[in-house]
């Protein structure tokens, strides 16, 4: 399934997305258990509110860090996420 | 707190222990069902004067969060047999946990779970005994079924996702098309079709809750078919027995490594079962934090790493995968917790695995000559197996 750019992102029902003090790192929680993120994927979940759009998020971060060119790793991640079933377009 | 006197306490190869991520609170072990399979301790009635006070369950989940727990079961017994669950509920999620509330759905009406879903509760599994009325009263000696189908409509009402989970056994199994006939009507997104686990009560009624291999075979084939019918819609999960495998499962994912259970009187364990182990002193809560507990109690640093090991798993290469199974199976079958989960089948004490494999093949008694043989879960059995 391909991810649309231009709808808004939000977590699917039962995901939480939660910085976690002990594990140092933002986490996604779900009734099996949880996923530790890595900084970069932390990053970006962080950005997803139902309102942005993936093209949004993109150029959030790369506001955030300039230079540097994101935009590949970030579809291909949010792609995965949406594959995952961590995060739907509506 | 004084020194368990037998217990295992090498710790040298222990690697660093890392912060619980999972609790289970068993708030209670009162329960209006008297299931067959029931795995809480045969003296469950031993907890019913001794129970946490809200003040000590909030506290101890408090705690437990600051180590960075933030997986939380509410189970039981039937927890909403207890009327702080909602507080409970409410106060943990606050405190920044993932709630999921485990319930035979007895006592769960809509006033109670338009509080569960405005106090943060994330999820909800439901438990089921049986699809047909007959069996499920036969299962559970109770009149629950009807009942049950109105919860997961309210569950649903309530956005919740549907979970279901249903304990199969020998008793039951060859009603699976029913059982998923009955999810399928109830709009189920995950049920989980788990054999029973031989422990507590389960193991007292292991010759008649053991399916034979035609009827896992059975059971296994109607799942596929629902399956390739369903996909998504509604994914099952088919758990066999232990017993028809020849390596046992990674227990708890190794003792005292993620999982802390909290039974109704406080008594801290590494696992739902571990009461039972002899030598340990399982700490409680009401006399010491989770920190100490989980850092430096005997019991918990008893089976952590592999330096209490002892052969074949000492030297096996397979022991980081399972860490020798379940402590508490391997003291229950074979008498000693440190020797090899006996359904592996390196291990010197298989037999009493297959021989309880090979009993189960045997022509089925009818359920009229079963029913006077089992033992359920009731307070008055619990009392007398203490
Ligand atoms: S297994 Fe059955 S009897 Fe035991 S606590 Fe659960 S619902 Fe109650
Ligand atoms: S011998 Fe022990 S460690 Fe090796 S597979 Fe069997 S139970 Fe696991």
């Amino acid at each position: 399934m391909s991810l649309a750019n231009d709808r808004p992102l939000r977590f699917a029902r039962q995901y939480k997305l939660q910085w976690e003090t002990a594990q140092n790192a933002w986490v996604l929680l779900y009734p099996e258990g949880l996923i530790k993120l890595t900084e970069s994927a932390g990053e970006i979940l962080q950005r997803i509110d139902g309102q942005r759009t993936a093209t949004d998020i993109i150029s959030s971060l790369q506001a955030a860090f300039p230079g540097a060119d994101l935009q590949q790793d970030v579809s291909d991640f949010l792609e995965h996420a949406h594959d995952k079933g961590w995060i739907i377009t509506h | 707190m004084t020194k368990a006197g037998s217990s295992p306490t090498d710790t040298t190869n222990v690697p660093q222990i890392k912060p619980p991520l999972w609790v289970n609170a068993e708030i209670t072990y009162k329960c209006p069902l008297h299931c067959v399979f029931c795995y809480n301790p045969l003296n469950y009635a031993s907890t019913f004067e001794k129970e946490l006070t809200t003040e000590e369950w909030l506290k101890a989940l408090g705690e437990a969060r600051e180590l960075g727990a933030v997986q939380l079961g509410i189970s039981g017994g039937e927890p909403l047999m207890r009327d702080d669950a909602e507080e409970i509920v409410a106060e943990a999620s606050k405190m920044g946990y993932y709630v999921n509330l485990l319930t035979s759905g007895i006592g769960l009406t809509e006033k109670r779970i338009a509080a569960f879903k405005a106090g943060g509760l994330d999820q909800i599994q439901l438990s089921f005994q049986d699809s047909t009325k007959e069996m499920n009263d036969f299962l559970s000696s109770t009149r629950t079924f009807d009942l049950k189908l109105k919860v997961a409509r309210l569950i649903k009402q309530y956005d919740y996702p549907m979970v279901l989970n249903v304990v199969l056994h020998r008793l039951n199994i060859d009603h699976i098309e029913q059982i998923l006939e009955m999810a399928e009507e109830m709009q189920a997104d995950h049920v989980e079709l788990a054999n029973s686990q031989y422990y507590a009560w389960a193991l007292k009624n292991r010759e008649h809750l053991m399916p034979s291999r035609e009827q896992l075979e059975h059971a296994e084939a109607v799942c596929n078919q629902f399956r390739a019918r369903l996909g998504n819609k509604m994914k099952l999960y088919f758990v066999v027995p232990d017993y028809y495998q020849d390596r046992p499962k990674a227990c708890m994912n190794g003792w005292g490594t993620v999982f802390l259970n909290i039974a109704p009187d406080g008594l801290a364990l590494p696992c739902h079962e571990a009461r039972m182990l002899p030598g340990l002193e399982f700490p409680n809560l009401r006399d010491h934090d989770v920190r100490s507990i989980w850092y430096e109690s005997d019991a918990f640093n008893a089976y952590r790493g592999d330096g209490w090991m002892k052969e074949p798993c000492r030297s096996c290469d397979e022991k980081h995968k399972d860490f020798g199974g379940c402590r508490c199976q391997a003291f229950m079958l074979t008498g000693d917790a440190r020797n090899a989960d006996p359904v592996c089948s390196k291990s010197p004490h298989h037999a009493l695995v297959t021989d309880q494999v090979a009993l189960a093949q045997q022509p089925r008694a009818s359920d009229d000559d079963v029913r006077p043989l089992i033992i359920f879960r009731d307070d008055g059995n619990s009392r007398r197996l203490s």
